[in-house]
């Protein structure tokens, strides 16, 4: 049996609770279909090789790194990104209101430039919903694939914390 | 990032018909294939993606095995109910490799894959420097120049680069075995021979080789006798987190059951029964420290009984001259993880 490889390849995926079909070529990441395609930049290309964290999405509510996940592989697959977060709960419109975590960051001052923002918030809603912000170590441990330049972890991980424990009692 | 064809794999025997002609690369979580792309370590011109297989995902008990997909990730290794209870070392190397976000891409069928975190060898093409892996016969710039994260045992005057997989030390530890697919079939390689130093590569005469596996092979899964003894993994590094190891090592104790004697009652010197140790980051593979092995029944599970029995077995390392502390670490990193898995740290 011999397999047909192809250089333009259709995907079909939900992007932010919208269906969408593209027309990639097949070596295009998700960061930079993201960004230069659809015009999502929320998602930053800070190294472009997983070290940062800053390209962090959801695919299928499992947190992943943009740069390293290809178009081609997210077939059939749904993609979150941090535009997608506020008012996720909703009827599936973005731009509503803030996402828990968000306003967590917000209110906690859980960032000084920003720049990787939101690659911090997509990991830790991931964080919480895995079950990981149980307490501080935790927390540094299963959000360490973010880096903050800035360095406003202590923030981010109280911000992480009490999202956390807002979502418990809910 | 290099330009390539691509197909989705339907079988995983159609996965391994496409790897007879040149140029092929297979693509499962693509961690490390992108990169490669980037640096411009593959020469591939065609991807082969075996994501969608489902007869290579999956962890189950099978009798007297533990078996696991080549597509769990290792986030799914790791904290799946049955590694951590029946090869806990392997799970805790797993959790301790990467970052969250990659260890929901990287497989573990492609781990024991990825290639050294040489810095002379990770680095964008056209190379500035010397480097045998990238071309051959070029040299070793890390030899002549930075070398103090390099090996300890089994390098070259080609090459002294280390295997930095964490899951492939706990994989040697717990003699699991590599299921493996090719043109004429399975079979089965095991995971402690399935990396090669330079220098069983040189004696082979593949000198760059890195693996057992072949070319036009693919990792389908692991088997591993299922284990109720005490495991540890412990990972010396430079951060406590999202870091290589400088050196590493899985262990698997059982101890004496109801050891007699008087001093068995009291503050309880227990002893070990049975014992399996690896070492990670101290060469081309994960290194099984045998002679110890075979020494350590019977040994009191104190630091100072466990000492000298890993410094004999680790007489014939071999530093470079810059790395002679990774002896030390390597030696105490054995002894840490023999005590935790004992249950004595």
């Amino acid at each position: 049996m011999t397999l047909d490889f192809a250089r333009r390849v259709e995907v079909t995926l939900r992007l932010n609770a919208r269906s969408r079909t593209t027309v990639v070529s097949p070596r295009t990441t998700l960061l930079d279909w993201l960004r230069d395609d659809i015009g999502l930049t929320g998602a930053k290309k800070g190294c472009n090789e997983g070290a940062c964290g800053t390209c962090t999405v959801l695919v299928d509510g499992r947190r992943m790194n943009g740069c390293l996940t290809l178009v081609v592989q997210c077939e059939g697959r749904s993609v979150t990104t941090v535009e997608g977060l506020a008012g996720m709960k909703g009827a599936g419109e973005v731009g509503g209101e803030l996402h828990p975590v968000q306003r967590a960051f917000a209110d906690h001052d859980a960032f000084q430039c920003g720049y990787c923002t939101p690659g911090q918030l997509m990991s830790a809603v991931a964080c919480i919903a895995e079950g990981h912000a149980t307490d501080d170590a935790s927390v540094r441990e299963w959000m360490s694939g973010n880096i903050c330049r800035c360095s406003a972890y202590p923030q981010i991980t109280a911000a992480v914390l009490a999202a956390a424990r807002e979502e418990a009692g809910r | 990032m290099r330009d390539f064809a691509y197909a989705r794999a339907g079988t995983a025997e159609a996965a391994v018909g496409t790897l007879a002609a040149p140029r092929t690369a297979v693509i499962a979580g693509g961690t490390e294939l992108l990169n490669w792309f980037r640096l411009g370590i593959a020469a591939a011109d065609r991807v082969v993606d075996i994501g969608g297989l489902d007869e290579l995902r999956g962890i189950a008990r099978d009798g007297d095995e533990l078996r696991i997909g080549a597509l769990a990730t290792l986030n799914e290794v790791g904290e799946h109910p049955l590694v951590t209870r029946l090869a806990g070392a392997l799970a805790s190397a797993c959790l301790q490799a990467a970052s969250a976000q990659v260890r929901n891409r990287a497989t573990i069928g492609g781990n024991v894959l990825q290639r050294t975190r040489c810095p002379y060898f990770r680095a964008e093409e056209p190379l500035p420097w010397p480097c045998n892996k990238r071309d051959p016969g070029s040299g070793c710039a890390s030899l002549a120049g930075r070398h103090e994260r390099q090996a300890i045992f089994g390098w070259t005057q080609d090459c002294v680069a280390v295997q930095p997989s964490d899951p492939a030390v706990a994989l040697a530890a717990l003699d699991a075995r590599a299921d493996v697919l090719g043109p004429a079939g399975p079979r089965t390689i095991p995971m402690r021979e399935f990396h090669l130093t330079q220098r069983e590569a040189a004696a082979a005469g593949e000198p760059m080789r890195e693996t057992r596996l072949g070319a036009d092979e693919l990792i389908t899964g692991y088997r591993l006798p299922v284990s109720t003894a005490g495991q540890a993994y412990v990972k010396v590094r430079e951060r406590a987190s999202y870091e290589y190891a400088i050196v590493s090592a899985a262990a698997d104790v059982r101890l004496a059951e109801g050891a007699g004697g008087p001093r068995a009652a009291g503050a309880g010197e227990q002893r070990i029964a049975a014992a399996r140790v690896a070492l990670g980051s101290v060469a081309q593979r994960p290194w099984r420290l045998t002679a110890a092995e075979a020494e350590l029944p019977g040994t009191p599970l104190t630091r100072e009984a466990l000492l000298p029995v890993i410094e004999r077995a680790m007489a014939d390392a071999v530093p470079l001259p810059q790395n002679g502390f990774k002896v030390t670490m390597a030696r105490n990193a054995a002894v840490r993880a023999l005590l935790a898995a004992g249950g004595a740290a």
